[in-house]
């Protein structure tokens, strides 16, 4: 029996899902291989007998937590999909700015939609068993994460930062042309697609473990940015995480 | 007879809709189309950061939308600073719009349209009983993330295109493998023609008022001024005089409306304004599919998709063609910063989207402000409900349900999209 497997979405742009719809040419083997009971983006059917939840976008409501603990207690195996799910993503910015005035500066009135609160990561609400991290998620990985459930194995990430894979890729660094780039304390697995494209690394796929965050900071000083400067550059995906006090 | 219709989360869209109906002896007593998206306040998180990276930030704003977020925010951001772009770099990202449209209109119609014309809810079951049909669609839609692959990395959330330019610089060899890959696409888009000429489209018409950009020459999707035939030619700057919004409240997304009527936007909007411009086989598919202009049945904007899409790809091969033969110029040049307000407008595939910032003289954002295409649509399509309703009260529940969410699906809302944010205030 192929195994049943919910998407479900909460505070996004729904990219994540999108890069799913985007396997065109995995599409027709992938529907045969796995039983989507739960895609709400493509599809009517709405079952709830998933054993496998992918969880795209943060918590940015009451109601929304409600949701995500009866998906938990559905699902054998919960995956956060994308960066919202995992880190927060950069719904995370607005919590840097005083709850009571975001309501008034969007809808000129705080008496709407009041049961917004901070934006949280799903880890924050309930037990998240595997992570699918990015900013869109890559799909290839997605990919791989799917190969992994259906043959029991547990998909994991790489342990290494950015740099490694963009030196592999023989770009020029960015930081020594002196721009800001995070590749070198955010975990790989995205291809360094950004510096490839010749952008910063924006740390959309959370920092990797045994980062030098400090290092990193120095060497960005030197370059001539601010303390400011650098910690707003790490708010943009990774404002939630517990890094805060390098910065 | 009574009818108590109550759609939770509509499905086949992208983001968080119900819709309420509650009909009494063929009167409807209660119509809302809730917008339950939750809010995500972007205009509240660009409060502070640095006005460059405003396209980065926004883009996060839609999945679908993602390329004309970001050139809206680029053109904002461009005429606060008033810095002018290059002929070549204006023509790279119109090459990318017609990218995004073309992707996202074929990833309606045939992924989340097509299914209703089966009687099937979703592409899954279709895949398996029309493969073809499917494979069809998927190798479009995969045209248009190839031109985004080659150009700038990716569809979702474009890479290294910013103000002033491109961070990387094409090579002539993806300029040809972007060539290629739109020539692939013209014998599945003209099979497409074909078959989207054989469903059928249900009759109802009810007149608005169209609204979309207009340009001198191009069918305007990146550039051009505000238009409705009701009103004048406007300046985008202006265009709170075009365009305002109100607070609804129950709806995250606000409603829109010019002068005192709700307003459509999107491909049949753009098609009603600026038929004249398109590319002559995009007409000949107009022709081909029955499409007389102006048109005012709503369920027609999935034709007018599709004649977009048509559009798109002929186009871009003539864009290619006007490009420097020679080494082009669209890197990103020194950024001086300055106090300034300004205002970007593109055609996103659902319709007019507007980004709108105030910087300092540091170039921090003092204040945003962003206008959805799906927030313009909402209050149009709960007017088209109510006109709708009475004719179809004569069909099975099932049968209304259908054809409430085959008219709510035809808009292609973006809901989570729309349910950012809308309140322009300015904070000095």
């Amino acid at each position: 029996m192929p195994p049943k497997i919910g998407v479900f979405s909460f505070t996004s742009c729904e990219g994540c899902q999108l890069q799913i719809l985007n396997l065109e040419d995995e599409i027709p083997t992938l529907i045969d291989q796995i039983d989507i009971v739960n895609f709400r983006e493509a599809m009517d059917e709405k079952g709830q007998d998933y054993e496998i939840a992918f969880i795209e976008g943060s918590v940015t409501r009451e109601s929304e937590i409600e949701e995500v603990k009866r998906i938990r207690e559905r699902a054998k195996v919960l995956i956060a999909l994308g960066a919202c799910s995992h880190l927060g993503g950069v719904n995370v910015l607005k919590n840097f700015h005083p709850q009571g005035s975001w309501l008034p500066y969007v809808y000129g009135r705080s008496d709407l939609f009041s049961d917004t609160i901070p934006t949280k990561r799903i880890k924050d609400v309930v037990p998240v068993d595997l992570v699918l991290p990015g900013c869109p998620i890559d799909k290839r990985e997605f990919l791989r994460f799917v190969q992994g459930l259906l043959l029991n194995i547990k998909p994991g990430l790489p342990d290494y930062p950015v740099c490694v894979e963009c030196r592999s890729k023989g770009n020029v660094c960015l930081v020594e042309e002196g721009k800001w780039c995070l590749g070198s304390v955010t975990r790989a697995g995205c291809g360094a697609i950004c510096p490839t494209y010749r952008d910063t690394c924006v740390g959309c796929r959370g920092i990797v473990e045994g980062s030098n965050i400090e290092s990193l900071c120095n060497i960005l000083m030197e370059k001539g940015y601010s303390k400011e400067e650098i910690r707003d550059k790490f708010r943009i995906f990774n404002g939630l995480e517990e890094i805060q006090s390098l910065l | 007879m009574t009818h108590d219709i109550h759609l939770h989360h509509i499905t086949r869209v992208e983001g968080h809709g119900n819709l309420v109906l509650n009909i009494k002896e063929g009167r409807i007593e209660e119509l809302r189309l809730e917008i339950v998206e939750s809010p995500r306040f972007f205009e509240v998180m660009l409060l502070g950061r640095h006005i460059t990276e405003a396209p980065h930030i926004t883009s996060r704003i839609c999945g679908i939308c993602a390329i004309s977020h970001t050139l809206a925010s680029i053109k904002a951001c461009e005429s606060a600073l008033n810095i002018t772009p290059s002929a070549d770099v204006i023509l790279l990202r119109k090459i990318l719009m017609h990218a995004e449209v073309l992707q996202s209109h074929i990833l309606h119609l045939y992924l989340l349209v097509a299914p209703d014309f089966f009687n099937v809810g979703s592409v899954i079951p279709l895949a398996r009983s029309n493969p073809e049909v499917v494979k069809r669609g998927l190798r479009l839609k995969k045209v248009a993330n190839e031109i985004c692959r080659i150009l700038v990395g990716r569809h979702i959330h474009p890479i290294g295109m910013t103000v002033g330019g491109f961070m990387r610089i094409p090579a002539k060899k993806d300029l040809e493998e972007v060539r290629k890959v739109l020539e692939s696409a013209i014998p599945d888009i003209d099979e497409t023609v074909n078959f989207f000429k054989g469903l059928n489209i249900p009759e109802f018409n009810r007149e608005t008022r169209y609204c979309s950009l207009k340009d001198k020459g191009d069918y305007a999707l990146y550039d051009g001024k505000l238009y409705s035939k009701e009103n004048d030619l406007t300046e985008v700057e202006q265009y709170r005089d075009f365009i305002t919004e109100s607070v609804i409240e129950y709806s995250t997304a606000k409603h829109a409306s010019s002068g005192d009527s709700s307003i459509m936007v999107g491909a049949l909007a753009r098609l009603n304004n600026n038929y004249s411009q398109l590319s002559d086989k995009a007409k000949e598919a107009a022709q081909r599919l029955g499409l007389t202009l102006p048109c005012t049945n709503p369920y027609m904007n999935n034709v007018a998709q599709l004649v977009e899409s048509v559009h798109c790809i002929y186009d871009s091969l003539g864009l290619l063609d006007q490009l420097s033969s020679g080494n082009m110029n669209v890197g990103v040049g020194r950024i001086d910063v300055r106090e300034g307000l300004g205002v970007g407008v593109v055609e996103a595939p659902r319709g007019s989207l507007y980004h709108e910032y105030g910087v300092d003289d540091k170039g921090i954002i003092k204040s945003a402000n962003c206008i959805i295409p799906t927030a313009q649509n909402l209050a149009n399509i709960e007017e088209d409900i109510e006109a709708l309703v009475p004719g179809i009260l004569g069909l099975s529940k099932v049968e209304m349900i259908q054809r409430l969410e085959m008219l709510v699906r035809a808009y292609d809302p973006c809901i989570s999209c729309s349910s950012h944010f809308l309140e322009v205030k300015f904070i000095e």
